[in-house]
């Protein structure tokens, strides 16, 4: 029987610029079912975090509750973890986000902790542009209680039972992208070498960095007639580029059509790297990126790749303009700035 | 790269490292299982199947399968294979009940062997069963050839080796202790249907252009007839200051021998750097524990006598050169010559074959190193009857190595008497079983323990360096061959992949603890390692590669580093990855083979 992972690991794993290899960003063996969607996305974090030499102390990673919720058990076993109520993970995270600042936010969530219980608070997290990443591991049903379909199942959709869903779907990309996120992306668990440098560029992204993961659920949602079985999504997947994280400026030196390639510029000197652009998409352009959703869908397509961000984010620290060392560090004299300080306020108000 | 033809046995045999790099082919995991399950008389057979001779092999074989084990690619060192092998010999029940039970129905053919060693013996065991009257030849009082004359008892008692050489001789042997055979021809004219010759390499090197060595000839032995001559007890004493040349495990018995019959300063004395001695680490291991240094670049030059008998000898110092190919020159430091006192010297340079007795009209080719010319499969000589095995074939190797050339020869031998084509070989014996149980059950063991080697317990030095019968290693007790047991990574459990199950999730890449899992496009051999999640630099062990998938990739497993643990066969919902226990036996010729081959 193995409900343990043997230690051993390769012995030539390379190590990241820490000194770390990749085995100290894992976690507890998954409990999900045996070919998962959600799997592959927790082995996509590990790597990204891995790559992006993470010290495992600085990352915070939240959840609320279902299946997708469960995962960070399972990777990043050294990072600080919040398994919060049902929908209620941005909150959680608002909170600790503004009390410390200096972590690395990274939330989880599944179609029915953001789509159904969790919309109210998923919406405010967007528009607040809270510094986070916000992973949504979408399966399109609820497969903690059994398959029902769930708020982002598509029309037509049908279960494992053979029910055929009769409504709309929520598409969480167009919704993050109305509601003004300042990173939108779309991916697919099945292809690692995209979702990868896209969970490295919405880390680095200052501001609120959405990915939308399909990520079929092995068990109830992976039959003929779904549109969320990895037989369905391989076939209508659609990438608006491939892209490439690139943690800090080299030259260049790869050759593209002009018009072909782009780069984008991340606040920490980092880029993304785009190749082979869709027409008539730009990144930057939050209209060409809502076209380029829509005009998928209307033809049945699934869009993956980076869809949307804005360069120029401007978090919500940065907004509301609050203390720039974590709460935990300021000392007395922080706190308490004495009497001077008090009426120089008072003085103010006069 | 084309697919991987996982229906050939030969694929999933060298998966199975420590059973391929056997000469045997023992399957080592199958029993390394029966012992972690208490089954030692289980485990004895399949090593007695395969090797004859598990008790003295427990103790005594060179081991090929430690070095190949893939523990030592994961961690630092390998399953102790052959110390297992003991625990199996050593807790044994009742063994003789499961080996063939004789008497035979004859099939009226007669063989001749020369020589007792394990390579005439085993040709004994394979052929007794199926009717053939076996003759036995050795100029000892006792069989075992080498392993009794050469093996000193403290590291083979005389126990072990007479219980497992009497396994065989009680198949209905015909034995002619105590008979040197002086002639081929008179040996040919008895009309024997096939003669196989196993008279290993009985000619020790001597150094006779070393200048003093006549004249100190009464204090200066040749290893192999030194080390025979105390086994048989002719010799009992050697002096306080003993020098051996040479840096071979027979100067390693050599050395340990002369510390039991009174040596007090013995010193090995070697022409190469330590590095690169012949003797096996753990030999050099024991000799250094019963403290004898082993002093390495020393070239002898000459025997110093005074008054007519032995005072030592002096050595030039060297060192190791390398040419570009590598080759190896010792040339000398240029200073002065080191005097080292002695009492005797125990010479063990070598040793080499020599037929005397083999008249050079016989039809029996010899080469121009007066070696016999051998099929390398059939072990047959040029002369259709006469078959060569163990050091006599291709010179000096090991036990394990001489059994293995003894099957092939009852093979050749069986063939030859019914008439067919000894280059027609037996195909092995090959299953393929899956090992599923449950969602997370599995028919073996499949947890990886990280247990590091365990090291054999030895009687204290006061009592083995005063009794030369005392044997020095205790062996494993059963607790800690469980736990040694547990060590070995089941690799003969194969990760068998089927394409068309596959639906591409990825979960056995996530889940593979060493990376070995690759979903990639495909490639000629030499890119595609390159581009795996770590490439497979190990250039000895193979990929395994699937048929094209649905996104045109294909699966490539670098079998390297695999742990066997099971986990992308546990973790694949579709069963497209699968454990299956791969069991692969070599045909000996008493298992019937022959016939249907």
């Amino acid at each position: 029987m193995t409900y343990l992972r043997p230690k051993f690991r390769h012995p030539e794993l390379p190590k990241n610029k820490l000194g770390y290899s990749v085995d100290k960003y894992e976690g507890a063996l998954s409990t999900l079912c045996a070919g998962c969607g959600h799997d592959s996305i927790s082995a996509g974090i590990i790597q990204a975090a891995f790559e992006l030499n993470i010290e495992p102390h600085k990352l915070a990673k939240l959840s609320g509750i279902g299946c997708s919720s469960k995962t960070p058990a399972y990777f990043l076993s050294n990072s600080h973890g919040f398994n919060s109520v049902h929908g209620r993970m941005p909150s959680v995270a608002t909170g600790a986000a503004m009390a410390n600042r200096d972590l690395t936010y990274f939330g989880v969530s599944g179609d029915g902790d953001t789509a159904s219980i969790g919309m109210g608070q998923f919406v405010h997290v967007v528009r607040r542009n809270l510094n986070m990443t916000y992973i949504v591991m979408n399966n399109g049903c609820y497969g903690l209680t059994k398959g029902q379909d769930s708020a982002t199942a598509d029309r037509g959709s049908k279960n494992k039972s053979g029910e055929v869903n009769l409504f709309q779907s929520i598409d969480l990309a167009s919704l993050a992208i109305e509601l003004g996120a300042t990173f939108v992306a779309q991916s697919f668990s099945g292809d690692k070498s995209q979702l990868v440098p896209l969970i490295k560029a919405a880390m680095s992204h200052p501001g609120f960095a959405f990915i939308n993961v399909i990520s079929p659920c092995v068990t109830f949602n992976n039959n003929l007639g779904s549109t969320k079985s990895y037989d369905f999504v391989r076939e209508h997947v659609e990438a608006t580029a491939t892209i490439d994280f690139v943690p800090e400026m080299k030259e260049i030196t790869a050759n593209y059509e002009k018009g072909s390639s782009k780069e984008v510029k991340l606040h920490d000197g980092s880029y993304i790297q785009l190749k082979k652009l869709a027409e008539g998409w730009d990144p930057l352009d939050r209209l060409s990126a809502m076209n380029a959703v829509q005009n998928a869908r209307a033809k049945n397509e699934i869009l993956t790749g980076l869809l949307y961000m804005n360069p120029n984010s401007v978090d919500l620290h940065e907004l509301i303009e609050t203390s720039n060392k974590p709460l935990n560090s300021l000392k007395k004299s922080d706190l308490c700035p004495g009497s001077e300080a008090l009426k120089a306020v008072n003085a103010g108000l006069r | 790269m084309k697919p991987t033809n996982i229906n050939d046995p030969e694929y999933f045999h060298k998966v199975v490292d420590c059973q391929h790099a056997c000469p045997a082919h023992t399957p080592v995991p199958e029993y390394i299982r029966l012992i972690a399950e208490e089954k030692y008389t289980e485990a004895y057979m399949v090593n007695w199947d395969s090797n004859v001779f598990p008790g003295v092999l427990g103790r005594t074989c060179d081991r090929p399968c430690e070095p190949a084990c893939r523990r030592g690619r994961v961690e630092e060192e390998p399953v102790a294979i052959c110390r297992l092998k003991r625990v199996a010999a050593d807790n044994k029940g009742d063994v003789k009940k499961h080996m063939p039970q004789g008497p035979f129905k004859s099939n009226g053919k007669k063989v001749a062997l020369v020589g007792g060693g394990p390579a005439a013996l085993t040709v004994a065991r394979d052929l007794a069963p199926l009717g053939y009257e076996i003759h036995l030849f050795d100029e000892q009082k006792l069989g075992g050839g080498f392993m009794r004359s050469q093996i000193p008892s403290f590291r083979l008692p005389e126990t072990v080796l007479n219980e497992e050489v009497n396994f065989i001789l009680d198949l209905g042997i015909h034995t002619h202790f105590n008979h040197f055979v002086s002639s081929m021809k008179d040996l040919m004219a008895k009309e024997y249907d096939a003669i196989f010759v196993g008279t290993g390499a009985p000619r020790g090197r001597d150094l006779p252009d070393l200048p003093g060595r006549k004249e100190g000839d009464a204090n200066i032995h040749i290893g192999i007839n030194w080390l025979s001559s105390v086994a048989f007890e002719h010799t009992s004493k050697i002096g306080k200051k003993v020098i051996v040349l040479g840096g071979g495990n027979t100067a390693m018995d050599c050395c340990r021998t002369a510390r039991r019959l009174g040596g007090e300063q013995v010193k090995v004395v070697v022409r190469s750097p330590f590095s690169e001695m012949k003797a096996s680490p753990w030999e050099k291991e024991d000799a250094a524990h019963e403290d004898i240094p082993i002093i390495d670049n020393h070239v002898p030059k000459s025997f110093v006598i005074e008054n007519g008998k032995l005072k030592g000898m002096m050595f030039d110092k060297v060192k190791a050169v390398y040419d570009e190919k590598g080759k190896r020159q010792l040339v000398s430091a240029g200073e002065q010559e080191v005097f080292i006192e002695a009492d005797d010297v125990l010479v063990a340079v070598g040793q080499e074959n020599s037929f005397p007795w083999i008249e050079k009209d016989l039809g029996i080719e010899f080469d121009k190193w007066n070696m016999p010319v051998v099929h390398e499969t059939t072990f047959a000589s040029t002369h259709k009857q006469v078959f060569f095995g163990g050091d006599a074939a291709f010179g000096p190797k090991n036990v394990i190595t001489a059994v293995a050339q003894g099957h092939q020869a009852a093979i050749s031998i069986d063939l030859m008497c019914k008439g067919e084509d000894l280059n027609v070989r037996p195909s092995p014996f090959v299953n393929l079983v899956s090992q599923k149980m449950g969602i997370h059950e599995w028919a073996y063991d499949s947890a990886v323990e990280t247990d590091k080697r365990y090291a054999v317990p030895q009687a204290e030095k006061k009592v083995t360096l005063t009794n030369r019968k005392k044997e020095v290693e205790l062996g494993f007790d059963i607790a800690t061959g469980f736990k040694e047991a547990e060590r070995c990574l089941n690799c003969d459990v194969q990760t068998v992949f089927a394409t068309d199950k596959c639906i591409e999730c990825d979960a056995c890449v996530d889940i593979c603890p060493t990376a070995c899992i690759t979903f990639t496009e495909n490639a000629e051999e030499n890119d595609l390692r390159s581009m795996l999640k770590m490439p497979a630099t190990n250039h000895t062990q193979d990929l395994y590669v699937s048929s094209e998938l649905k996104t045109n990739r294909v699966m490539v497993k670098d079998e390297n580093v695999c742990l066997h643990c099971g986990l992308c066969a546990e973790r694949c919902p579709t069963s497209a990855w699968d454990m299956q226990k791969f069991f692969y036996n070599v045909t000996k010729a008493h298992s019937g083979c022959a016939s249907h081959k």
